[in-house]
């Protein structure tokens, strides 16, 4: 390769000298092209990458696998145990209770969607000043650290001097000790999940927007067509692959809820048993109570989940997804 | 040329003017002040939270557990962020979260654009099914690979260190596909200009290609900064103490405690947050575009 290099032009004269003569019955173009890759080059660029992702991913998956079969002592000595973990599982309430939580969690955060849609609708409009400001000020709690942010949201949430019940107050409603209520906690976690996932959404959401062509919107707007027809007729279906998209994230991402409950309510909240997601199930039993087999297995039960999620994702994809 | 095109067809007059039809300028005039007044209320309301930590931040203790909220507390108490240094490990903290950040983002730079360039420009035996595998990651939720990367960084000696912080998160699954796909869409002439000039793979990769890669590699950093300095479960479970903790997990233990001084926590939970909001104030077009394109957290 290097000896090509000291008379710069010929080496293409020689290759098309070469395909010319060797143009007899085979495919003339792509067949001897030389990559740069070719030979020991691919690997020593993917060795850095392929390695790590080998040791701290592939494995730990297989070895997650098997661990859920398996049954952990007291000391970290385990013995197989076949499929105990997950009948013991399946008949735990624990896992219901905590799927249940998951579930209101994930319901909450999603109501943030049509409200995103709505948002997002409004942050398009041609020529509207401040609009990279308000793009800030929604997209900022989804960059914040959320053992920040949950540290002032549980204050905010207190059941004696939190400014939400003081609000409540106002409208005469007794709030609850929202942080120490078993289906309180769930709801007042959801909302700042809500709160922090929602400009992620607009932003989605209006890039979706900008594809949408202002011709439709003329065209309509001859015709005679309101403002709510608009938004229904044109906005809301030619959105809809991104209101979707949107939908699958956030259900991906709300399944794993874990950061801001543990950050909310605390890990000592003796409400926790009640109020936990999946992933503080998992944690509790792998990290607190240092059963890996029975973790490995919950840790299963989410993957499978959560694939079952991706894979309606890819079946209605088809029928959600325009082709334009 | 398009745009020779456009300004052949359109007559000057028309262009100065507002480029939309008069009747809609003025139907959207009116309906922009509910625009305003829905997102301006709307911003204010996400970011309150924000704004009541700071109040909180410079109050005392009995004015944030005031039954009625002290919006404007009496005197300023600045101490408080001093309190944050004197009587928190923060220094530790923040230290740690600094050093695991940089070291990632640096690692999966290299890492990642090295197997993205391998993938997107190379050929060798079995690229597809080694794409397949390593892409097959992202489906797998952490939890998956949390409890064996635990095992592997405790045989390794490595808990309550920084390299057992840092360790699974120097290689990205994600960033090796989001670098992939930048170098499939740039164009082969370059690099076909450098291989006549005789420059070898790496030579290439690193004066050709990587250069031009720029604006995709700085949407893996920020969204490796964001990741690593938010990041909560695997600090939690590699760190007991809270001297070696980052200071998401160093955060996250503040709480519970009985004697809590809240404007302390207060405090701290800003400077925490601190590095990161400010790097999202000042390049935030591209942190929400970058956010928004990769679709991930």
């Amino acid at each position: 390769m290097t000896t090509e290099t000291h008379t710069p032009g010929s080496p293409a004269l020689t290759r098309t000298g070469r395909a010319a003569r060797a143009g007899r019955g085979a495919p003339p173009q792509p067949p001897r092209r030389r990559f740069a890759g070719d030979g020991i080059w691919p690997w020593l660029f993917l060795a850095p990458l392929v390695g790590g992702i080998s040791v701290f991913y592939f494995w730990p998956i297989l070895q997650t696998a098997f661990y859920s079969l398996t049954d952990w002592g007291a000391f970290g000595g385990w013995d197989f145990a076949g499929f105990e973990n997950y009948v013991a599982l399946f008949a735990d309430p624990a896992l219901y209770l905590s799927f249940g939580n998951t579930l209101l969690y994930t319901g909450i955060v999603m109501l943030g969607i049509p409200i995103a849609v709505f948002l997002a609708s409004l942050l398009n409009l041609p020529g509207l000043r401040f609009a990279s400001l308000y793009r800030v000020l929604f997209f900022l709690p989804y960059v914040a650290m959320p053992t920040a942010v949950a540290m002032v949201w549980r204050i905010i949430f207190n059941g004696d001097f939190g400014l939400l019940n003081y609000g409540l107050g106002f409208l005469g409603i007794d709030g609850p000790y929202w942080i120490s209520t078993p289906g309180a906690a769930t709801v007042a976690v959801a909302i700042v999940g809500l709160w922090s996932s929602l400009g992620f959404a607009m932003i989605v959401l209006a890039a979706g927007l900008k594809s949408i062509p202002p011709e439709m919107y003329e065209a309509s707007e001859l015709d005679g067509a309101t403002r709510w027809r608009q938004f229904r007729s044109i906005t809301v279906p030619l959105l809809t692959p991104s209101i979707f998209f949107i939908s699958i994230v956030t259900i991906i991402s709300s399944f794993q809820v874990f950061d801001l409950l543990y950050a909310i309510l605390g890990s000592s909240n003796p409400v926790l048993p009640k109020s936990m997601s999946l992933v503080y199930f998992f944690y509790r039993e792998g990290f607190v109570n240092n059963d890996k087999g029975y973790a490995a297995a919950i840790a299963m039960v989410i993957f499978v989940i959560i694939g079952i999620v991706t894979a309606i994702q890819f079946r209605l994809q088809k029928r959600w997804v325009q082709v334009d | 040329m398009t745009e020779a095109v456009a300004s052949v067809r359109v007559p000057p007059a028309a262009r100065s003017s507002a480029p939309t039809p008069r009747r809609r300028t003025r139907h959207r005039g009116g309906s922009h002040v509910f625009a305003h007044i829905i997102l301006g209320g709307g911003g204010l309301l996400m970011a309150f939270p924000f704004v009541w930590q700071i109040i909180m931040s410079l109050s005392t203790n009995a004015e944030v557990q005031s039954v009625t909220p002290v919006f404007w507390p009496a005197e300023r108490q600045w101490q408080n962020y001093a309190a944050v240094f004197t009587r928190l490990p923060f220094l530790e903290q923040l230290t740690t979260s600094v050093v695991i950040t940089v070291i990632r983002t640096v690692a999966q730079i290299l890492f990642c654009t090295l197997a993205g360039y391998a993938f997107a420009r190379m050929r060798f035996r079995g690229r597809g099914i080694l794409l397949a595998l390593v892409l097959s990651i992202l489906m797998v939720p952490s939890q998956v690979y949390l409890l064996s990367q635990y095992q592997i960084v405790q045989n390794l000696g490595l808990l309550n260190t920084l390299g057992g912080l840092v360790l699974p998160g120097l290689f990205s699954a994600f960033g090796t596909f989001l670098m992939r796909t930048a170098f499939l869409a740039m164009p082969t002439e370059l690099e076909e200009a450098a291989r006549l000039d005789g420059a070898n793979p790496f030579q290439i990769f690193w004066k050709v290609m990587l250069p031009l890669a720029g604006p995709t590699i700085s949407v893996l950093a920020i969204t490796t900064v964001l990741w690593s300095w938010n990041e909560l479960l695997w600090p939690l479970v590699v760190t007991t103490f809270s001297d070696r903790m980052p200071l998401s997990a160093g955060l996250a233990t503040l709480i519970g405690d009985r004697t809590t001084d809240y404007p302390v926590v207060m405090a701290a939970s800003l400077l925490a947050m601190a590095p990161v909001l400010i790097m999202f104030i000042v390049l935030q077009r591209r942190v929400i575009d970058g956010l928004a394109s990769s679709g991930l957290k």
